[in-house]
């Protein structure tokens, strides 16, 4: 993947008018009607950026579909499918396809590498210009460059940050139960561009993406030892984190990416310790009998969130890292574990096991305000998307005599746009990475 | 010496005990091997004559009547036969978080090799490594599966 081969030009506003209350989705509502959109396929008048063009739009409609907060239009009610790019849409076209947001655009080959991408989004009923933006990129790079451009129609129309330009790094698994074969793999969020990162001749567990870099770090039973593993994307590169006596798992980087929080098991005990990845310096954080595991950071780095059994099953604790003061946050029924900050720092998420069955849920970070986002069989390890505001997770669900496998789930914070990654094999353990830079 | 030989006879009277509670070990089992003392001989041996797995309770670690016998006769054979390490594994069943479970796999691997080690065992010889719920021994999703997935087993080291 080329990254940071993304250059946004300009933008446009040469068709600017009043400010009236445009078209806008407040997120946090559950939208029970997805708006109407028409996104027009990016036009050229060649062949092959024609194709090309067709293509990006398909992976923008795709993008804000999944989201559930949009349906796109079909073709078939569209009275015409071209707008001039220098003129303001015949807006009466569009009120009758019942469209409330238009997206039109064109591409242009600059050369036999570079492509260019224009685009206008309008609010139909106000007949007003919201975005106009050009773009420029390599054109084996045009997947990113859709999901640049949802980001910023999804941003413009909802007010949040978007998180199409991410992509999510899983464990790939295969095989029976008993003989589990658990690989590293990572795709785009939308699940193209798939690739397996370990060659699976050994186990591959709970990868976790560095918010600030390409970083990967994961657990991993190289030499049949079970510690913990950096991988660089960029160059392919990984090696083991510090050689300690003892299993180290549940990595989980800083929000800035130069530290690490993770558990050390050693006779019998598991405690949390924090590593600064520069100096690689350690220091412990829990010295308790008992098991402290799953730490989380907020986004500020200055806290943790991390489950622990110490006062006798999983329960949810926040700790300070400067003064090292803990608070339990959990007190409902059940056991809570694998807490993890939202990046916009008002929830913690989490896994709850009760009454035989598994929750995704989320708190404020007092532990208040508990609520269920999904229940499953089995259902554990939520990961944010970026902006805070969509959950990925796994799932199985029950059979007579077994479970089914697992699968990569995509969920809104409503809990009412429930969707399913698509990936070659079943799916777990998802971790969503930061937008790409 | 006098304290070795009534050790023997205490590991003989408990695998005799073990042969009725659970049917693992045949009496012999500080003695009975006879292999070439390749791996692959010795782990035949550890599974069919001694017992080479413990079960725990839901979220437990600790060793229970059951599981003291046969750790007993395994202690009493890892002794009279030298020249291996053992690797402890510790395994969960599917019913608990991933982190958490290869927590409690570390803290039940450990707490049978306190066991062996307190019934004489070179902690020198032992090594132990969680699995969490990742190698379940049994495929279902049933009771029964899960109590036959919450265990240690003893493997011979390399």
């Amino acid at each position: 993947m080329d990254l940071k081969k993304i250059l946004i030009i300009f933008i446009f506003y040469i068709f600017s008018s009043d400010c009236k209350s445009e078209v806008r989705i407040d997120i946090t509502e559950g939208n029970v009607n997805p708006i109407p959109i028409a996104i027009l396929d990016f036009q050229n008048n060649s062949l092959e950026m024609n194709s090309l063009g067709k293509k990006i739009s398909g992976v923008i409609r795709n993008n804000l579909e999944r989201t559930g907060l949009f349906t796109n239009l079909r073709k078939e009610t569209f009275i015409t499918e071209k707008v001039n790019f220098n003129r303001k849409p015949d807006f009466s076209d569009w009120r009758v396809t019942t469209a409330q947001v238009l997206i039109h655009g064109r591409i242009i080959e600059l050369d036999n590498k570079k492509i260019s991408l224009e685009f206008r989004l309008w609010d139909v009923f106000q007949e007003k210009q919201m975005v106009a933006q050009q773009l420029q990129t390599n054109k084996n790079n045009w997947r990113r460059i859709a999901h640049v451009i949802s980001d910023i129609i999804y941003s413009r129309i909802t007010g949040e940050s978007g998180y199409f330009d991410t992509r999510i790094v899983y464990i790939s698994e295969s095989g029976l139960k008993t003989k589990r074969k658990k690989r590293l793999a990572i795709m785009d969020q939308d699940g193209a561009n798939h690739k397996f990162l370990t060659d699976g001749s050994y186990l591959a567990l709970t990868p976790r993406f560095s918010p600030a870099s390409q970083l990967v770090a994961y657990l991993s039973y190289f030499g049949r030892v079970p510690r913990i593993f950096l991988l660089d994307l960029e160059t392919g590169k990984q090696k083991v984190l510090g050689d300690f006596p003892g299993m180290t798992f549940s990595p989980r980087f800083s929000p800035n990416g130069e530290r690490l929080v993770m558990s050390l098991a050693r006779e019998g005990n598991t405690d949390l310790y924090e590593m600064n990845l520069k100096s690689m310096n350690l220091s412990r954080l829990t010295k308790f009998k008992g098991i402290d595991t799953a730490p989380s950071y907020s986004p500020d780095g200055k806290d943790i969130v991390f489950e622990s059994d110490r006062s006798g099953r999983q329960q949810i604790y926040t700790m300070n890292l400067k003064s090292k003061k803990i608070k339990r946050i959990s007190f409902g029924k059940g056991k809570y574990a694998t807490p993890v900050w939202s990046p916009r720092g008002d929830l913690i998420a989490f896994t709850k096991f009760l009454n035989g069955e598994f929750y995704i849920g989320v708190m404020y970070k007092d532990g208040k305000g508990e609520r269920v986002v999904y229940k499953a069989y089995l259902v554990e390890g939520p990961t944010w998307a970026p902006n805070g505001r969509v959950l990925a997770f796994y799932s199985q669900n029950k059979t007579k005599k077994n479970i089914t496998n697992p699968k990569i789930k995509v969920i809104d914070l409503t809990g009412r746009n429930l969707r399913e990654l698509i990936t070659p094999s079943d799916a777990s353990d998802p971790a969503w990475s930061g937008l790409l830079p | 010496m006098k304290k070795n030989v009534l050790l023997l006879v205490l590991g003989l009277f408990l695998v005799a005990s073990c042969e009725t509670t659970s049917g693992v070990g045949d009496g012999t089992g500080a003695q009975g091997y006879t292999g070439d003392g390749s791996r692959s001989s010795l782990q035949d041996y550890l599974i069919n004559e001694v017992g080479d797995r413990v079960y725990f309770e839901t979220d437990k670690h600790n060793i229970n009547s059951s599981s003291a016998f046969k750790l007993e006769t395994q202690a009493n054979w890892i002794k009279s036969t030298p020249g291996f390490t053992i690797i402890l594994e510790g395994h969960c069943d599917e019913r608990g978080t991933r982190e958490y479970n290869l927590a409690l796999g570390e803290r039940r691997a450990n707490s049978v090799k306190e066991f062996l080690v307190s019934l004489g065992v070179d902690a020198s010889r032992i090594m132990t490594v969680s699995y969490g719920k990742e190698r379940p021994a049994a495929e279902g999703s049933t009771s029964e599966s899960w109590s036959e997935n919450r265990r240690v087993v003893t493997v011979i080291g390399e």
